[in-house]
């Protein structure tokens, strides 16, 4: 049945872009591709917050790391997205090494503050960063070369690509939740004093998966630079955490597609509501005040009877 | 110049720390007894500061606004509790962090509705709007010396009611064992919508006290709730004598940071290092002296449960 429903889900992503042109709804290609870029990047969070149980409030920074590599990459001329990419992964993963060394030696609310403050770290730096733009950002050229006589320029194309990546995201997370990794990782979270008792490091395994979130959050940064051939120190505001929160809140923690749901969800939101006002946020918190106050696993945790009635015994 | 020079910043810093006091201390209680994290608490900042600006406007006097801002805000504040956050005493910090991200949202969607998104103005009283002179050779702002004298003056008076009165030992007694207040007899829930409404009082002060030097406007409630986190952190959550060193070593460090770091640069660098690194540095440096006391201490300087 979720098969299914996944599959019939992916066709229909992969048919838009071609019954887009003849409905005139060319707009939209790029609109979706933004929607799936922060789907990539609430997905990765939702792999250190729902599985993790890690709380990290400056997912962010590894946002706008991704984003400015790529820019800052291109004005040394290196424009080829089989170099800038990987290299915004690696530098992100870089940068969630340090953060998460220091941040994973501390617990509970000390960690979602501790996180948060990293970020805020970056977004102060980059600020100061005159030489790339500092507050004003920095302007791309143009997208990255894919080579293979294909152009991002063209926004279908790069809609494929964005496609391709989410789906390998998703998938790919799936492989590692249920893999040995990723089963330790669960247990870490559901008890770590017996996790760290039966013999796993468990500061190892919460390091690991905090480096791999940064990375695909990076690659999630990387993509929303040739989105939108500009990046700025907003892409790390802690409101941006608190944006991709919201979207895997939203969607549902834990749950496979719960960042993809979210974003879809958030963004469309407010997509609708902002041409009749311009207080499109304020809908937007009654929505998250409602969902956290009466339905706490999010609007996947709906649609899973087995979630509900193991929440029922309780 | 610079003996005098540097006593003027470090009055700047005492005065930003007091100011940064009044929310830490509202923020460590709450987050002390009801073990809950309170983003919104930059917006009642931001309220308080709104309606001491309209309060203002409306009788022609600041000094009447002030406290009819604290308790228009104390009276929002209680509201709030009893609607929201009530509910949320018993739930994991996560859906604390994103309930209280939705109640920013609706309070700076729902300001902008109601002022406008133009910052607007707030004018210090007539009689603290010129300079003062401290000691021969050295003038400073009257109106800074007097958000000094107040933020000392709360600091006091917060002391003796935590440590002096019946109703701060309940308060400390509720942040260090909440269970055992409770079978003691302690009604926890009354206790706990006045300490918020206290709470959104204190930061109705801050708000109309920063509001004439910074501006009042949408969003101001946000990077001083951040600096506000980071102070109760570094002091140990819980913790008001925490939050007081906290606030005054981040207001210091912050203030004299941003005046001299860019100075030391531009001696031992070139001018052009200075220029660009100094801002970025200065501004990184309360958050580097944050995750450093986190990195020795992870319970703060004063952590508030043994």
């Amino acid at each position: 049945m979720q098969r299914a429903l996944t599959l019939a889900a992916l066709a229909l992503a992969i048919a838009f872009p071609i019954v887009a042109a003849p409905l005139d709804l060319d707009f939209y290609i790029g609109f979706a591709s933004r929607v799936m870029i922060y789907a990539i990047a609430a997905t990765s969070l939702n792999l250190i917050l729902g599985y993790g149980g890690m709380v990290s409030f400056g997912h962010a920074a590894f946002f706008g790391t991704g984003a400015y590599v790529v820019a800052i990459a291109m004005t040394h001329g290196i424009d080829s997205l089989w170099a800038s990419w990987p290299l915004a992964m690696a530098v992100s993963g870089v940068v969630a090494l340090g953060i998460g060394a220091i941040s994973l030696r501390t617990r509970g609310v000390y960690f979602i503050m501790i996180t948060l403050a990293f970020a805020q770290m970056m977004f102060f730096v980059f600020i100061g960063l005159k030489a790339y733009g500092g507050e004003e950002g920095l302007n791309m050229p143009y997208r990255s070369l894919i080579g293979l006589g294909l152009n991002l320029k063209d926004d279908a194309t790069f809609y494929y690509v964005v496609l391709a990546l989410l789906t390998a995201t998703v998938y790919l997370l799936r492989r590692l939740i249920d893999s040995r990794f990723g089963r330790v990782v669960q247990a870490i979270r559901e008890n770590e004093a017996r996790m760290e008792t039966i013999g796993f490091s468990t500061y190892r395994y919460k390091l690991i998966c905090f480096v791999i979130a940064g990375m695909v959050c990076g690659l999630a940064g990387a993509l929303i630079a040739n989105q939108t051939r500009y990046v700025n120190p907003n892409l790390m505001h802690w409101i941006v955490s608190g944006d991709m929160m919201i979207m895997i809140i939203l969607g549902g923690l834990g749950y496979r597609f719960g960042g993809v749901l979210g974003a879809i969800v958030m963004l469309v939101l407010d997509e609708a509501i902002s041409p009749y006002t311009t207080y499109s946020k304020i809908v937007i918190g009654f929505v998250l005040l409602a969902v956290v106050l009466f339905a706490p696993r999010g609007l996947a945790g709906l649609f899973d009877r087995k979630a509900a009635r193991a929440a029922g015994s309780h | 110049m610079s003996g005098l020079f540097l006593f003027e910043q470090a009055l700047n810093g005492l005065q930003f720390g007091l100011m940064l006091f009044l929310l830490a201390a509202g923020l460590t209680l709450v987050f002390g007894i009801m073990d809950t994290i309170n983003l919104a608490h930059g917006s009642l900042y931001m309220l308080g500061a709104y309606m001491t600006a309209t309060l203002a406007q409306a009788t022609g006097s600041f000094v009447v606004a002030v406290p009819l801002a604290l308790v228009a805000t104390a009276a929002i504040g209680m509201l709030l509790e009893l609607a929201v956050l009530r509910r949320l005493y018993t739930r994991d910090h996560m859906s604390q962090v994103l309930a209280t991200f939705a109640l920013i949202l609706i309070a700076n969607d729902s300001v902008r509705m109601i002022w406008g998104p133009q910052p607007i103005s707030l004018n210090p009283p007539a009689a603290l709007a010129g300079p003062i002179d401290l000691f021969p050779g050295m003038s400073y702002s009257s109106y800074r010396l007097a958000i000094i004298v107040v933020g000392l003056a709360v600091a006091a008076l917060l002391y003796l009611l935590v440590t002096r009165t019946r109703t701060g030992m309940l308060v400390r007694a509720g942040a260090s064992n909440r269970e055992m207040a409770t079978a003691m007899g302690t009604n926890i829930k009354v206790l706990f919508t006045c300490v918020f409404g206290f709470g959104a009082a204190l930061c109705a002060l801050a708000g109309a006290m920063l509001g004439p030097i910074l501006a009042v406007q949408v969003g101001m409630g946000e990077d001083i709730l951040i600096l506000a986190f980071v102070v109760i952190v570094i002091g140990g959550i819980g913790s008001i004598r925490g939050a007081l060193v906290g606030s005054l070593l981040v207001g210091l460090v912050d203030t004299l940071g941003r005046t001299f770091l860019p100075m030391i640069l531009r001696e031992t660098f070139s001018p052009q290092v200075a220029s660009n690194a100094g801002p970025a540095l200065a501004s990184i440096l309360i958050y580097v002296l944050m995750a450093a006391v986190l990195f020795w201490k992870p319970q703060g300087l004063f952590p508030a449960r043994g």
